[in-house]
């Protein structure tokens, strides 16, 4: 149902303190499409993530999610709601296996509660696990992943680390999935990886994407739309090209410029 | 030296020590999940046994009735405790938070004083007395039903954390409250669960204890003996609870055949404990199985 707004951030102001973190940030999100936030560091990005996700209440502002206002809900109502999301640092559970980590990301979707569990052998629950089971199979088969599935999450490379959290992070089978800085950190090779990872998550799993990232080439290539922040405020958005060519961007990434920037220098 | 008499007190350590598992685990639960010390774990033992003897005697109702509504009882009375007490206290220094269990224990020890009387109350004899011989020792049945209940109810944990959905998100809540939420996972009905949890499994051992023993606020001595084996066995770790609890479960019995002996001290069965935490806690700082980076938390 591409053209539906999925995620509407209105106005949305944060403080901590007397320090502006976000200042009358409104922004849509068409469900189908990837939408990038950019901006120097400090520009307020995360923040407005947790915003989104909860983490954070604005100060001022609505956030609304499929047309209903989420302001106020708490992170684990709208994970529920279909709201998932990575970490900008890595936050697995680093003793638990990778199957585990992901099962937790099943939580909102299993029934079964602790009677029913208790009689877990007795059928239902059982079906049901396998049921979860299979589409956790699923997911770790599209990240790659299945030569660490029972390995403890701490034990792997930075790289496998950060897709496992994506595969937790999708198997809440979320409709919106925010990442920050899915690719902070990664070799050319893995980024190239990820970015396959969240253009057939878009595409084929129809999850809308909203991401943050520093890596511009990759920005410009997977986006529809970005949105550029300065100083916790919105100072640009539209199509990528659109983006990179407006003046207050380039200052604000740049400084004042005289000649044209290499875009995949920029940030 | 007499093998018989140290036989004997091994099987008494470890009848004890299973115990004391149980408890510790209930402790550590708490811990885990909500990183808040309980102080107040002996009163849980108190107030479940208490709530299980008046139930039978005053009530007039069938073992197996009062057992199942008793633990009903505990499973909203830890619920409350969580929500009134603790839940306001999120955010505020840890020492204000052990501070509020110290206080509960307090008042908990009162209250039950107060509405049951300072004397032991015996249960009325619920299972025949009986003795059974086992490798040529007379343990009495009693013995040997708590034994089974305890290592039940340690299997029901192990089946609990690794694969029900409630013991999953548990884990996960005790490794980063932020992400489990983005997780879908509600850190508030999970803090309230593990109270409940541990409230339930500490009366289970309390009104086990009662019913060999009798009830009295002596229950309570449970929540102190928890320590040493909370912490010989590591703060964050319910293996190295039971665990614990076991080891001095044992260390004490044999501590007081030491004592009887030959040092005529006194008292070794209450601070031997103390001695071998000191001991292990030079050696390993983290205690048996503990994560080493617990004091971040």
């Amino acid at each position: 149902m591409p053209g539906s707004t999925i995620l509407e951030a209105d106005r949305v102001s944060l403080r901590f303190g007397g320090v502006r973190a976000l200042t009358d940030v409104s922004f849509a999100i068409q469900a189908g499409e990837v939408f990038s936030i950019i901006g120097p560091n400090g520009a307020g990005k995360t923040s407005m993530v947790n915003c989104v996700s909860g983490r954070y209440r604005p100060t001022e502002g609505r956030i609304l999610f499929e047309g209903r206002d989420i302001t106020r809900l708490p992170t684990s109502r709208r994970a529920a709601l279909g709201l998932g999301r990575t970490f900008q640092n890595l936050a697995l559970f680093g003793h638990m296996t990778v199957l585990d980590n992901i099962m937790v990301g099943r939580h909102h979707l299993m029934k079964s509660g602790f009677i029913r569990g208790m009689v877990h052998w007795l059928g239902g629950a059982r079906q049901e696990e396998l049921a979860h089971r299979r589409e956790v199979e699923e997911i770790i088969d599209f990240l790659e992943i299945q030569h660490v599935r029972k390995a403890p999450a701490g034990t792997l490379s930075y790289g496998l680390r950060k897709r496992v959290e994506l595969a937790r992070a999708v198997a809440l089978r979320p409709k919106l999935i925010l990442l920050d800085e899915p690719m902070a950190g990664m070799n050319l090779e893995e980024k190239e990886d990820m970015a396959r990872f969240i253009l057939d998550l878009n595409q084929e799993w129809g999850m809308t994407v909203l991401m943050i990232e520093h890596d511009m080439g990759v920005v410009m290539d997977i986006s529809h739309r970005v949105m550029v922040l300065d100083f916790g405020r919105r100072i640009a958005e539209g199509l990528p090209e659109e983006v990179m060519a407006d003046s207050h961007v380039r200052r604000a990434y740049l400084g004042e410029v005289e000649e044209t920037p290499e875009p995949e220098t920029a940030g | 030296m007499e093998w018989a008499l140290l036989f004997q007190l091994l099987i008494n350590g470890l009848i004890v020590g299973a115990l004391y598992g149980v408890v510790a685990m209930s402790f550590v639960l708490i811990y885990k999940a909500s990183q808040v010390v309980n102080f107040a774990q002996g009163e849980f033992l108190l107030v479940g046994a208490w709530a299980c003897w008046w139930l039978i005697t005053h009530m007039q109702l069938p073992f197996w009735l009062a057992f199942p509504m008793c633990l009903a009882f505990m499973t909203i009375f830890g619920i409350v405790l969580q929500v009134t007490v603790l839940r306001p206290l999120i955010g505020e220094p840890v020492i204000s938070v052990i501070m509020a269990t110290v206080g509960l224990s307090i008042f908990f020890q009162a209250l039950m004083k107060w509405m049951f009387g300072v004397f032991a109350q015996p249960f009325p004899p619920i299972f025949a007395a009986d003795r059974v011989s086992l490798l040529g020792l007379e343990v009495q049945s009693v013995y040997l039903l708590s034994l089974g209940l305890s290592v039940f109810i340690m299997l029901g944990f192990w089946w609990f954390f690794t694969f029900s959905k409630h013991g999953l998100a548990m884990r996960a809540t005790a490794f980063d409250q932020q992400v489990a939420q983005s997780l879908g996972v509600s850190v508030p009905k999970v803090f309230a669960m593990s109270w409940a949890i541990s409230a339930v499994v500490s009366a289970v051992a309390g009104v086990v204890v009662g019913v060999v023993s009798g009830v009295s606020s002596g229950l309570s001595f449970y929540g102190i003996k928890v320590f040493p084996a909370v912490i010989l066995g590591g703060l964050d770790s319910i293996v190295g609870a039971m665990l614990g609890g076991i080891i001095v479960g044992v260390l004490e019995n044999l501590a007081q055949y030491l004592d009887a002996q030959w040092l005529n001290w006194g008292n070794m069965i209450n601070i031997a404990p103390f001695y071998a935490l000191v001991l292990i806690l030079l050696i390993k700082p983290y205690g048996l199985f503990g994560t080493r980076n617990i004091e971040r938390v």
